[in-house]
């Protein structure tokens, strides 16, 4: 492997999209879950869901903070490293991302400000629709972005002039075979990946001794999320494997180790593929069940890779992401389920379950990385299938720059996400540490206003009664 | 007019005009990109960390107090500011696309050092109020040096630009004086927004900043305005042509005004119920509007000087035109919004909570 300018660009630009993608899948599920608080703190005038919305709310504008500053960066990858990108299929990207932004980034930026801040300057009704608007502008923005990732997935609904693309039906475009299923997955993704977040952090409060009852509501809400929603994924992921196999059967040949093509494939569970060889080796695996989960018929044809000539992705890399992505999905549905049953029957759950809990809190994050390493490389060699390949879309840079930057990416990307696990528990230690009788009441308007977004200074006592619930 | 131009004067209808909607649109993003994130990048900068007339713990205690006073002015309203660059960048990646690739191209290391500014500043901003308090006070730091590192890298990248990227020293001296200038303009906008919003000893700090960056700016754009003729005879050309140049020599008079207006009010600072304490920061957007506009006319109709035209950098026209509706009826709902949530946060900046 050559420390190229195309490889240290890839990798750059995998670790740019791989760190952006965190905050989000966070951030599209929290934003509802929030309006979840929010009206049910209207409609039961239970003050815990609103207290629950303040202790969550400052989470997500910390969240959405890290996706805004990502995400920046992602605007100015297309220009400094994939020009080809651009100037290629740049007519059916171009306006994608322009909707993402006109009709998502405003919304919810502008939204955002009114939603965190604003509480005390409108009215509750103009608050609520605040954070609605929030919420529809990040899950708006996951559309978009999903229907380009899509397209360059599954392209269709353009004519191609010397080499370069020209829309010619948008609703095709943008309505892509693999979009609809794309998009519910990831959707669910960002729900499962907030649902373990909200159990993790809200279980870690408790385990600090929190006996006040956000906690428990949270809790138990987001358990509720994580059994619902889990099951649902794994019929939404099946189904968006069968439409991966109608339309990349090399992804599918690369996801499920299957080099030659077999009639009545097995299932592995495990193997470790051999590039060279063409084979898998140590292998654990099911007779037949590959070819009855994609075919639904036991003895059903599964393309292998050597029939894709060159045109396949490497194997190891998607073979091992997706057993990631499907064990992870397992144990969540396991814990959400299971745990929930154990709430609902004991009323409570026990420590080593909580700690469990904590240790799962970035489980969502973990499995969406998985996956989308499944679908991005088992794209490749295509950065739009069929029509672009990755290396004639690549910046004519050299190497030196892009080793910089990707070494400051590196530095920085660490940073802030050290920084980023380390702040949300630490809300959460200080959330926890609250006795009941500190809390600020709630409704009215305190006529000494705190300070700026409930900072913690020791000198301020009201700040610290800012971190509610 | 150069033979390129005159060329693409074939192009009719369509094909003539959407690329000149969207070089307009693309305009008014990075106009209303430097005015509003540039006046929130500017309180960044000016964060301080000492108070004139105290010293130690209780000077400590002040300056925190200013910072914490100074960022919640801007707090409702940094993301929004910030989407604009997202905004402009993304229209210049959509509808001319070889003319991003070409501009990020060359501003390669620049734009990476814009990014980890940004990056820092963004990040700052809740981190300080949320991060553990002993940390506080290093988040202020990145918070202010954030906000440097990307005012300098813009003012850097607009001078490359403006420079036609051409080597030698002189073209990296003047991206090195835009630096300068850019971060000047911006810390002057800050100023006056913090004269605006803010009140007392604070206010009184604001006043101060903003004349010392006032003249800083107007060396700025004093000095771009010389040199860039001189450096660039089609821009002469244009500046001093009969009889356009009556109506041109408006923009340095209205320029010029506004400056002395706005120096005079600062200098004759306080006035009785703080009489017209947004006139700062209009000047301030009078300025930038009308500086941008001169700029805009050198250059125009070069997407990048002396290089690429709109219509040989735009894209498609049917990817265009359906951008262009979109971009026609989301703009003056974006617009509406915006007002709105200025309309929300009127008035004296108070400390932000989240009830």
């Amino acid at each position: 492997m050559e420390f190229d300018t195309l490889l240290l660009s890839r990798l750059q630009f995998a670790l740019n999209i791989s760190v952006h993608i965190l905050f989000p899948s966070i951030t599209i599920a929290l934003c509802w879950v929030l309006l979840a608080f929010k009206l049910l703190g209207n409609i039961t005038g239970d003050e815990t869901w609103v207290r629950a919305y303040r202790f969550w709310v400052k989470v997500f504008a910390l969240t959405f903070a890290l996706g805004v500053v990502t995400g920046i960066t992602m605007s100015f990858q297309f220009g400094t490293n994939w020009p080809g990108y651009m100037e290629r299929v740049g007519n059916v990207a171009g306006p994608l991302l322009g909707y993402e932004v006109m009709t998502a980034f405003f919304l919810e930026a502008t939204f955002l400000g009114i939603m965190l801040f604003g509480a005390k300057r409108v009215s509750n009704r103009t608050h609520t629709v605040a954070t609605l608007l929030v919420a529809i502008g990040t899950s708006l923005s996951a559309f978009w972005i999903i229907a380009l990732n899509s397209w360059m997935q599954t392209p269709q609904g353009f004519e191609l002039i010397d080499g370069v693309v020209y829309p010619v039906d948008w609703l095709a475009i943008i309505f892509n075979p693999s979009m609809p299923y794309r998009l519910s997955h990831v959707m669910i993704a960002s729900g499962l990946t907030c649902a373990f977040f909200i159990t993790g952090v809200s279980a870690y409060r408790l385990l600090k001794g929190d006996d006040k009852p956000g906690p428990k509501y949270t809790l138990r809400f987001a358990l509720l999320m994580a059994a619902l929603l889990a099951p649902l994924q794994a019929f939404v992921g099946d189904l968006h494997g069968l439409n991966t196999l109608e339309h990349q059967p090399a992804k599918i040949a690369a996801m499920e180790g299957v080099w030659h093509t077999e009639k009545g494939a097995p299932l592995l569970l495990f193997a470790i593929p051999d590039e060279a060889q063409q084979k898998n080796h140590f292998e654990v695996a099911i007779p037949k069940l590959a070819s009855l989960i994609l075919t639904h018929e036991l003895d059903g044809e599964i393309r292998g890779i050597s029939s894709f000539g060159d045109d396949h992705p490497r194997v190891a890399p998607v073979f091992f992401a997706f057993r990631i992505m499907v064990g992870l999905g397992m144990l969540m549905m396991l814990a959400g389920i299971g745990l929930s049953l154990l709430l609902w029957r004991k009323g409570g759950l026990k420590p080593w379950q909580l700690r469990g809990l904590v240790a799962m809190t970035f489980s969502g994050w973990v499995a969406t990385l998985a996956g989308w390493y499944v679908t991005e490389i088992g794209r490749q060699p295509f950065l739009v299938t069929g029509i672009l390949r990755t290396e004639e879309a690549v910046t004519s840079q050299p190497p030196e720059n892009v080793v910089v930057s990707l070494v400051v990416y590196v530095l920085v990307y660490s940073f802030l996400l050290t920084a980023y696990i380390k702040t949300v528990f630490s809300m959460a230690r200080k959330a926890a540490k609250l006795e009941r009788q500190e809390l600020l009441p709630l409704g009215g308007i305190d006529p000494e206003p705190t300070v700026f977004d409930g900072s913690l200074s020791t000198a301020d006592k009201n700040s610290q009664q800012e971190l509610s619930s | 007019m150069s033979s390129l131009v005159a060329g693409a004067e074939v192009l009719s209808g369509q094909a003539y005009w959407l690329p000149i909607l969207f070089i307009g649109l693309m305009g008014l993003a990075f106009l209303l990109y430097a005015i509003l994130d540039g006046y929130d990048l500017g309180v960044g900068i000016l964060l301080p960390f000492d108070a004139s007339e105290l010293s130690g713990k209780e000077a400590d205690a002040h300056s925190e107090r200013q910072r914490d006073r100074m960022i919640s002015s801007i707090g409702p309203f940094w993301d929004a500011n910030e989407t604009w660059l997202v905004m402009a960048v993304g229209l210049l990646l959509i509808a001319f696309p070889s003319a991003h690739s070409l501009v990020l191209g060359h501003l390669y290391l620049p734009a990476l050092v814009l990014l980890v500014g940004l990056m820092l500043r963004g990040v700052a901003f809740d981190f300080r109020a949320k991060a553990p308090v002993e940390h506080k006070l290093r988040w202020d730091w990145a918070f202010k040096g954030g906000s440097l590192l990307a005012t300098l890298a813009q003012g850097y990248m607009i001078g490359r630009y403006v420079g036609g990227f051409e080597a030698g020293l002189a073209a990296y001296a003047f991206a090195g004086l835009s630096a300068v200038c850019v971060s000047a303009g911006y810390s002057f906008i800050g100023a006056a927004w913090l004269v605006m919003k803010t009140e007392g000893t604070l206010q009184v700090r604001a006043v101060r900043w903003a004349r010392i960056t006032l003249w800083l700016m107007v060396f700025g754009i004093a000095s771009v305005s010389i040199v860039s003729p001189l450096l660039n005879p089609e821009v002469f050309a244009k500046w001093f042509r009969l009889p356009e140049v009556i109506l041109l020599m408006m923009i340095p008079m209205v320029v010029t005004t506004l400056v002395v207006a706005c120096d005079r009010y600062l200098a004759h600072y306080p006035y009785r119920g703080d009489m017209g304490c947004w006139f700062p920061f209009a000047a301030a957007v009078g300025i930038f509007v009308f500086s941008f506009i001169g700029l805009g006319y050198s250059f125009f109709p070069y997407v990048v000087p002396g290089t690429l035209t709109v219509w040989q950098a735009a894209s498609d026209v049917s990817a265009l035109r359906f951008m262009g509706y979109g971009a026609v009826m989301v703009v003056p709902i974006i617009l509406i919004y915006t007002a709105y949530s200025y309309q929300v946060f009127w008035g004296k900046a108070r400390d932000l909570t989240y009830q």
